[in-house]
């Protein structure tokens, strides 16, 4: 068996797209927005509570896609919880590097172990937008509630 | 063509194989299994060959210089209309029009024979099958000037409810827009009978061939149809080429789509005059070299028994079915009597992405996703399914390879 297929879908990534972490709609939500990958059709929305602070207070996601995209956005609800905006956004970069299979100088060894189960995306470079489409839609949500599907995010 | 009889081979799939360089070929290690022909089929050598020597010996600008070669550039583009005419068995090669594909070809009538023609509240008929290159056309019309879009199911093997379709036909249809096979499900439709329906009402039938061209012997005239959408690529031809069949009346009827050089007869600073069809619908220049190849592909499709060809690939489907039957998690979406070679499928638990990066890895190409048909992904309640689709090359080994590659998937994400 391929190795590089064990690593992508690994027990960690499957476990996460079977019974992802965070999934539902948040009431209450401050900032919400939807992302769109016309390639396969998937969505996914995200729904952020951010507190007095611009600390995300809580983070949910609802949407049906591949075992990549969902797995993506169960660990980035899991990891986004409780950061700051400007943390969200340097832990985004960080992992856009890691799916691109680039260095990630700007993540914390924390982060950056648990965030290594993703990485093998980076063999896969035509899913590489199914694992980016969760965060990219974080992203659009937390500034100014854009939405995704209108910035051609993919 | 002499007393003695044409003798037609009988079709040998294994030979035909050989023809195609790009089967021999490996991915990740592994032989190439090429089962997205449904996308886009691969050329065999003698096509590439014909474009590569027409380059190299009689290339240049067409219907325009008075040179030697500019004459044989525009003969060999000429014989190219006249294979797509026999291919189709129009009745005059100026009912042909080259485009750069289905897509563009489609968009010419939607442009230059229906928008003249539509008030708003007129309607187009369609199936639910179509691909967006037959849906998108039509909803420009709707957008720009009111036209009401009439959708007919198709039923839940997938093939066309054509009592459907004959009651959709109503006085204000301006156009029954219908695809010969459907690209996702591989139903092929009665092309006959809906022509034969549409025009007891006086209303014209356009086909869009790209999926059926292949797979099915057309005569246009045969069918009384009206317009008739190719691709090359599809036909073991190039890109950047395809043909519109219009019957002859109707391109007279047409106004121009693209503007420029080829498609006038007079221009002056204050008027235009247009040629005849189908220069007319030829601005510019054209893909020449394309045109040569899409005429090769059609000359070797046309060299084998298309009936023999058929029953292969026909065998590949009854037997793909068969061995996908032992997998219970497994859903084929699509089961119309008569359908062509295409077999899409739903796999439960596992999303159609992540089973077609799998099969890839096992050098097993298919398609994943909505396959520009998502109406008919809502009909089936689907976000997306995994496409095998089956051309003349193709061998029981690939289904085989399918199975296995289907059952690690299974394996993998399961």
């Amino acid at each position: 068996m391929d190795q590089s297929l064990r690593e992508l879908y690994q027990e960690v990534i499957l476990d996460h797209s079977r019974h992802p972490r965070h999934f539902g709609a948040l009431e209450n939500a401050t900032h919400k927005a939807e992302g769109y990958n016309p390639l396969c059709g998937d969505r996914v929305t995200v729904m952020v509570m951010l507190d007095g602070e611009g600390r995300v207070a809580d983070i949910k996601f609802q949407g049906k896609g591949c075992a990549i995209s969902q797995a993506s956005a169960s660990l980035m609800t899991e990891m986004l919880a409780g950061r700051t905006r400007a943390e969200a956004e340097k832990l985004m970069e960080g992992f856009l590097h890691l799916a691109k299979g680039e260095e990630a100088p700007g993540l914390s060894p924390d982060d950056r172990e648990y965030l290594d189960v993703m990485s093998g995306i980076s063999e896969f470079p035509m899913r590489v937008k199914c694992a980016t489409l969760a965060w990219h839609t974080f992203k659009n949500a937390v500034e100014e509630g854009k939405n995704a599907m209108d910035e051609g995010v993919t | 063509m002499t007393a003695a009889a044409k003798i037609v081979p009988a079709f040998d799939a294994q030979k035909a194989r050989g023809d195609f360089p790009i089967l021999s070929r490996q991915v990740y290690g592994k032989p190439l299994v090429y089962l997205d022909s449904g996308a886009s089929a691969q050329k065999p050598h003698k096509v590439l060959q014909a474009m590569t020597q027409f380059a190299e010996t009689d290339y240049a600008n067409v219907h325009r210089g008075v040179h030697y070669l500019s004459a044989a550039a525009t003969d060999a583009y000429e014989a190219a209309r006249r294979t797509v005419q026999k291919f189709l068995g129009a009745a005059r090669e100026d009912e042909i029009v080259f485009t750069k594909g289905g897509t563009e070809a489609i968009n010419l009538v939607s442009y230059g024979f229906l928008a003249p023609r539509i008030q708003p509240g007129d309607e187009i008929v369609l199936s639910v099958m179509e691909h967006h290159s037959n849906i998108v056309p039509w909803h420009f019309l709707r957008e720009r000037q009111g036209a009401v879009l009439k959708w007919v199911d198709v039923r839940d093997d997938g093939s066309l409810d054509i009592e459907a379709l004959g009651a959709a036909i109503g006085p204000r249809t301006k156009l029954v827009a219908i695809t010969h096979m459907s690209n996702v499900l591989g139903t092929v439709t009665p092309l006959k009978d809906i022509v034969a329906r549409a025009h007891a009402k006086a209303v014209p039938v356009l086909a869009d061939g790209c999926q059926g061209a292949v797979h099915e012997i057309i005569d246009v005239q045969a069918l009384d149809i009206d317009f008739y959408a190719l691709t090359g690529h599809k036909i073991y031809g190039p890109t950047g080429i395809g043909a519109l069949y219009a019957k002859r009346a109707h391109l007279k009827t047409m106004r121009p789509f693209n503007g420029g050089g080829e498609m006038i007869r007079e221009v002056t600073q204050d008027i235009v005059t247009y040629a005849d069809p189908p220069s007319r619908f030829e601005a510019g220049t054209p893909p020449i070299i394309e045109a040569v190849g899409m005429a090769a592909a059609i000359d070797y499709l046309m060299a084998f028994d298309r009936a023999a060809v058929k029953a292969h690939e026909h065998d590949l489907l009854t037997y793909a079915r068969e061995r996908l039957r032992d997998f219970n998690w497994l859903r084929v979406i699509g089961d119309a009597p008569g359908k062509g070679a295409i077999i899409s499928f739903e796999a439960e638990g596992m999303h159609a992405h992540d089973l077609a990066t799998i099969l890839d890895r096992e050098g097993v190409a298919v398609r994943a996703g909505h396959h520009c048909a998502q109406p008919l992904m809502e009909r089936f309640g689907v976000a997306s399914t995994s496409r095998a689709s089956f051309a003349l090359y193709n061998n029981r080994a690939d289904v085989d390879a399918l199975v296995a590659a289907l059952a690690k998937a299974r394996e993998i994400l399961g």
